[in-house]
C-alpha cells in the first residue's frame, strides 16, 4: 500500500464493508461547527444503507440532518453522551422507536472497549493527517485542539477512516491519533465552521448572581481543607463556572499555592492559570476556545489525553480519580442531591451526562453552582426529572441563597460553618425560593420510554419519558 | 373607570412580562403565553384577574407574554397597563 | 449599619428581583437617571411591588425619586412611601429649601397614611456646587435628614472639570461633605467608583474615602459591594481594643476610679463612643472579640 488515501468519502464507506443493521461513530471535537457527521450520514443514506445505530460522544444542533435519517429509519438507535436542545426536542417528541442510549464520558470509552458497544465503521474527523492516517487536532484551518473523545473509536472500532480538510505530507510530527488504527484517509473541502468549533474567547458572566455564586464557590474551595499545593481542579465553561476559576485563581495566586493540575473541557482561563503557577500541568480532552486550542499546541505542559485516560471507570486508572474538586452545573436538584443535567423544565431533552457523572464520582469535592431559581422555576426539588449524577457523589451545592452541604460530608459542613459560610440546609433553600417564586405544578409526561440513563459503569441509573402535547 | 384605549407595559426580557390591554366589552378575555405555562399558568391567570378586579376593570381584552416574572412583577405590569389604558 | 448601597435600576425585574443577594447593606432602588421618561409610571409601580412582596433578608431600602424640578418627584412619594423604605434619596438637592420643599411633601404624605412624622427619613443626594457649598445647611435642614450623599458624576460636569479615578477634582467636595455630615451629626456616604473591572481601584477609593472619615460607598455594580464592605468593616484589630475599653471602663467603676488609662493612654470620652460604635457593628455582623480580655 503506497498510501491509504481514498478518492472520496463514499469509496472509504463502500471499502469499509459497511451494511444496514450496523453502528457507525463520531466525535464531537468540531461542537457546532462539524460538518463530517452530516456528510457521512447523507452518503450513507444515499448508498441505500438503512437501521444503523449511530455512537457520537455527542450531538449538536447543527446536526440536525440526523432527525431525517432517523425518520427515514436510516438510523434507528442513538448512542451518545450529550444532545443539544434542537435533536433533544425531536427525541423527546417521540421520533425514534428505540429509546436513545445516555452515556457518560467516561462510560462510553468503557462500553467501547470492554466490547459492550462494538463500532464498525468510526469516522474520525481531523484538522490535520497525513496519508498514512496518523491525525491531529492542533493544526490547520479546523483546528479543534485535543482529539481526546476520538482515541477509543480509533483504537476499537473495525474500520477506521480518516477525514480531513488539511492534508500534509508523511510523517504528521506531533500526531495524536497514529496511523496503526488508521484504514482510510479522506480529503474534503472543509470539516467544519471554525466559528462553530471553538469560540473566540470564552467569557466569564457579568451576571451579579453568577458572580456571587462565584464567589461563594471560590470561598467553599478555599474553605474544603484541599486547596493548597498539589492540588487539582475542574470547572466546566459556563459563565458562573469560569468566575468561580477566576476568583480561585486570584486566592491561588495571592496565597501563593501551586497546584498539580486542571482537567476537562480545557477554556482560556485554566490556561491562564496554568501559565501564572497555578498548575504545574493541563490534562486536556476537549479545548473550548482559541486559546487552550494555541496552549495545547504550543505549551508541553499543557497535555492531551483520551476520553478513557480523562475518565473511563473500567480503566487502570483515570484522571478524574486524582482530582480534588470539580465544579459542576445543574437543571434542577432534588432534596437528595442527585442532579439534572439531561431535560429542561418541561421535560425536553436538551443535554447530558458529559463528564458530570465521572467527576462527581472521582472528585473529592463534588460542587454544583446553580442559582435558586431560573426565571421563576427553582433549582431544588423534590425529585429530578430525571436522575443524570446520583445524590451520593454531590457533595455540595452553591446557590446566592447558600450553601447546602450533602448531609454525609459532615467534615465538610463544619468547615464551611467554622468559616462563616452561609450554610443551609437544602430543603430551606427549596422553600426559600418557593417562597419567592411560588410552589410549581408538576409537568406532565408521556408514558413512553425515549431514553435511557446509563451510568458510568454500565448499569441503567434512570429513564427519560416522552413529553406529550407541544 | 373601564379601559378606553390601546395600552401596554413591561418587556420581553427574562423575569419580566409584557402586558396590553384593550377596551373590551364581553368580560374579561385573557390570553396567556408563558414559559412557565406548566408549572404557574393557572396561578398567572387567577393572579390577573384578581388585579384587574382589584382596579375595578371588568370589561377588557387582555394578553400577556410572560418571561418567567414573579407574582410581583406580574402585578406591577398589570398595573400599569391598566392605568395606561384608563388614561391615567 | 450601612456600609454599602447598592444601585438597582427601577425598571428591570431581573436586577429588581435578585437585588436581596447581592451582599450590599443598602438598595437604592433608581426611578431617576435609570429610568426613560416613558417608563416613570412603570419603575414606580414595580419598585412599589417589588418592595411590598419581595422579602430584602435585612437589606435597607432606599429609593432614588425623581428631583423637585419634575413632575415625577410627588407621585414617586405617593406611591414609594405607601411601603415605608428606609430613606428617600433626593436628587439634586442645591440647598435648604429644597430639603424643606420635600420634606412639607412628605410630611403631607405621611399624615395621610397614617404614619408617625419622619418614619421615612432622608437623604439628600448632592451632585451640584451649590449644593457642596451648602452641605451643612441641607444636612442641617430637618430632623428628616438621615445622612448626606456625594453624587461625583453629575457634580465633575457642574464644576466643568473631568471625572478621574483618582478624584482629585472632588477632593474638596469629599472633605467638605463630611465634615458638614458631622457638624450636623448625620452619615455621609461617598460615590460609587465607575470602573467596573478595576478591582484594585475600587479598594483604594473606598479606603480613601473611608479614612477622610465617610460612613460608607454606594455602587453601581455588585463587584464592588465585598469590596466596599470590607474596606468599611471594623478590623479584628478595632474590635478586639474596642472591647479592650469597654472592659477597662468597667473596671475602673467597679473600683471607683475615675481617670482611665489603657496602654498608657488616657481613655477619653470620643475613645469610649467610637469602643461603643465598633462593638454595635461588629454585632451587627455578627463578629466577636478573638480573644477574651478579663
Amino acid at each position: 500500500m503506497n498510501n491509504k488515501v481514498v478518492s472520496s468519502l463514499r469509496e472509504a464507506i463502500e471499502l469499509s464493508g459497511l451494511k444496514s443493521g450496523m453502528t457507525v461513530s463520531f466525535h464531537h471535537h468540531l461542537r457546532n461547527g462539524d460538518f463530517v457527521l452530516n456528510m457521512v450520514m447523507a452518503e450513507i443514506a444515499q448508498m441505500g444503507i438503512r437501521d444503523l445505530t449511530v455512537n457520537a460522544s455527542s450531538l449538536f444542533d447543527i446536526h440536525a440532518p440526523l432527525l431525517q435519517h432517523i425518520e427515514n429509519h436510516v438510523v434507528t438507535r442513538l448512542q451518545t453522551d450529550y444532545m443539544s436542545g434542537t435533536i433533544g426536542k425531536a427525541i423527546s417528541r417521540g421520533i425514534m422507536d428505540n429509546p436513545v442510549e445516555f452515556r457518560t464520558h467516561g462510560g462510553r470509552p468503557s462500553d467501547i472497549e470492554l466490547g459492550r458497544t462494538p463500532i464498525d465503521v468510526a469516522f474520525i474527523a481531523a484538522p490535520a493527517a497525513d496519508d498514512m492516517g496518523n491525525c491531529s487536532g492542533k493544526y490547520g484551518k479546523s483546528a479543534c485542539g485535543s482529539l481526546g473523545y476520538a482515541y477509543p473509536d480509533a483504537a476499537n472500532a473495525k474500520k477506521v477512516v480518516v477525514i480531513t480538510d488539511n492534508l500534509v505530507p508523511y510523517p504528521l510530527p506531533d500526531w495524536s491519533i497514529p496511523e496503526t488504527y488508521v484504514d482510510y484517509v479522506v480529503t474534503v473541502d472543509a470539516i467544519g465552521d471554525p466559528n462553530g468549533i471553538v469560540s473566540g474567547t470564552t467569557k466569564i458572566t457579568r451576571d451579579p448572581v453568577g458572580l456571587v455564586m462565584a464567589d461563594l464557590a471560590a470561598q467553599v474551595i478555599r474553605h474544603s481543607g484541599l486547596l493548597k499545593d498539589g492540588f487539582s481542579f475542574q470547572t466546566g465553561a459556563g459563565g458562573a463556572s469560569l468566575a468561580a476559576a477566576k476568583y480561585l485563581k486570584d486566592i491561588m495566586l495571592r496565597e501563593n499555592i501551586h497546584g498539580s493540575f486542571g482537567c476537562g473541557g480545557i477554556t482560556g482561563y485554566m490556561v491562564d492559570m496554568l501559565n501564572e503557577g497555578c498548575f504545574e500541568s493541563l490534562m486536556d480532552v476537549q479545548c473550548f476556545d482559541l486559546k487552550a486550542v494555541e496552549s495545547i499546541r504550543t505549551n508541553p505542559r499543557h497535555q492531551e489525553i483520551s476520553a478513557s485516560h480523562y475518565a473511563s471507570p473500567s480503566a487502570r486508572s483515570a484522571v478524574v480519580n486524582s482530582l480534588d474538586v470539580v465544579i459542576l452545573g445543574a437543571t434542577e436538584v432534588d432534596t437528595d442531591f442527585n442532579v439534572n443535567v439531561h431535560t429542561d423544565s418541561n421535560g425536553y431533552i436538551m443535554g447530558g451526562s458529559g463528564g458530570h457523572s465521572d467527576t462527581a464520582a472521582g472528585a473529592k469535592l463534588s460542587m454544583i453552582i446553580a442559582p435558586m431559581y431560573r426565571a421563576r422555576l427553582p433549582i431544588v426539588t423534590d425529585r429530578v426529572n430525571c436522575i443524570s449524577t446520583p445524590g451520593r457523589d454531590i457533595d455540595v451545592l452553591v446557590t446566592q441563597g447558600g450553601i447546602a452541604v450533602n448531609p454525609k460530608n459532615t467534615e465538610l459542613r463544619q468547615r464551611l460553618t467554622d468559616a462563616g459560610l452561609p450554610v443551609v440546609d437544602i430543603h430551606q433553600l427549596k422553600e426559600t425560593a418557593e417562597r419567592i417564586t411560588g410552589t410549581p405544578c408538576r409537568i406532565a409526561h408521556s408514558d413512553r420510554v425515549v431514553a435511557n440513563v446509563i451510568y458510568r459503569d454500565g448499569t441503567l441509573l434512570d429513564t427519560i419519558h416522552g413529553v406529550s402535547g407541544k | 373607570m373601564e379601559i378606553i384605549k390601546k395600552a401596554s407595559a413591561g418587556t420581553l426580557e427574562s423575569s419580566d412580562v409584557y402586558v396590553e390591554i384593550e377596551p373590551g366589552s364581553r368580560g374579561i378575555q385573557l390570553t396567556l403565553d408563558s414559559v412557565v405555562e406548566q408549572q404557574f399558568g393557572q396561578s398567572i391567570r387567577a393572579l390577573v384577574q384578581e388585579v384587574l378586579a382589584e382596579l375595578g376593570v371588568t370589561d377588557a381584552n387582555i394578553s400577556i407574554a410572560d418571561r418567567g416574572a414573579l407574582d410581583c412583577v406580574i402585578r406591577a405590569r398589570v398595573e400599569t397597563a391598566v392605568m395606561r389604558g384608563k388614561g391615567e | 449599619m450601612r456600609r454599602s448601597m447598592l444601585f438597582i435600576p427601577g425598571n428591570t425585574p431581573n436586577l429588581l428581583i435578585n437585588g436581596a443577594y447581592l451582599g450590599a447593606d443598602a438598595l437604592i432602588f433608581d426611578l431617576e437617571d435609570a429610568v426613560s421618561p416613558d417608563e416613570k409610571d412603570s419603575a414606580r409601580n414595580l419598585v412599589r411591588n417589588t418592595l411590598k412582596y419581595m422579602d430584602l433578608r435585612g437589606c435597607e431600602a432606599i429609593v432614588r425619586i425623581n428631583s423637585i424640578d419634575t413632575d415625577y418627584w410627588k407621585k414617586d412619594l405617593d406611591q414609594i412611601m405607601t411601603q415605608k423604605p428606609d430613606l428617600i434619596m433626593l436628587p439634586k438637592t442645591g440647598c435648604a429649601r429644597d430639603v424643606l420643599t420635600a420634606d412639607a411633601y412628605m410630611t403631607q404624605v405621611e399624615q395621610r397614611l397614617g404614619y408617625e412624622p419622619n418614619t421615612v427619613r432622608l437623604m439628600p443626594l448632592i451632585e451640584t456646587a451649590l449644593g457642596v457649598e451648602n452641605a451643612f445647611e441641607i444636612a442641617s435642614a430637618s430632623k428628616r435628614v438621615a445622612a448626606i450623599f456625594l453624587g461625583a458624576e453629575d457634580l465633575t460636569a457642574d464644576l466643568r472639570c473631568k471625572r478621574t479615578k483618582g478624584g482629585a477634582e472632588i477632593c474638596y467636595a469629599r472633605s467638605r461633605m463630611v465634615v458638614a455630615a458631622r457638624a450636623a451629626d448625620v452619615d455621609v456616604y461617598d460615590t460609587p467608583f465607575t470602573d467596573v473591572n478595576d478591582d484594585e481601584g475600587i479598594r483604594v477609593d473606598a479606603e480613601y474615602a473611608k479614612s477622610l472619615g465617610f460612613t460608607g460607598k454606594a455602587s453601581i455594580s455588585p463587584r464592588h459591594v465585598g469590596v466596599i464592605n470590607e474596606v468599611f468593616s471594623p478590623s479584628q484589630k478595632d474590635i478586639d481594643y474596642a472591647y479592650e475599653v469597654m472592659d477597662a471602663i468597667r473596671l475602673a467603676h467597679e473600683q471607683g476610679r475615675g481617670a482611665i488609662a489603657l496602654h498608657g493612654k488616657m481613655i477619653d470620652a470620643p475613645i469610649v463612643a467610637r469602643a461603643q460604635q465598633t462593638i454595635a457593628m461588629a454585632e451587627e455582623m455578627g463578629v466577636g472579640k478573638a480573644v477574651q480580655h478579663e
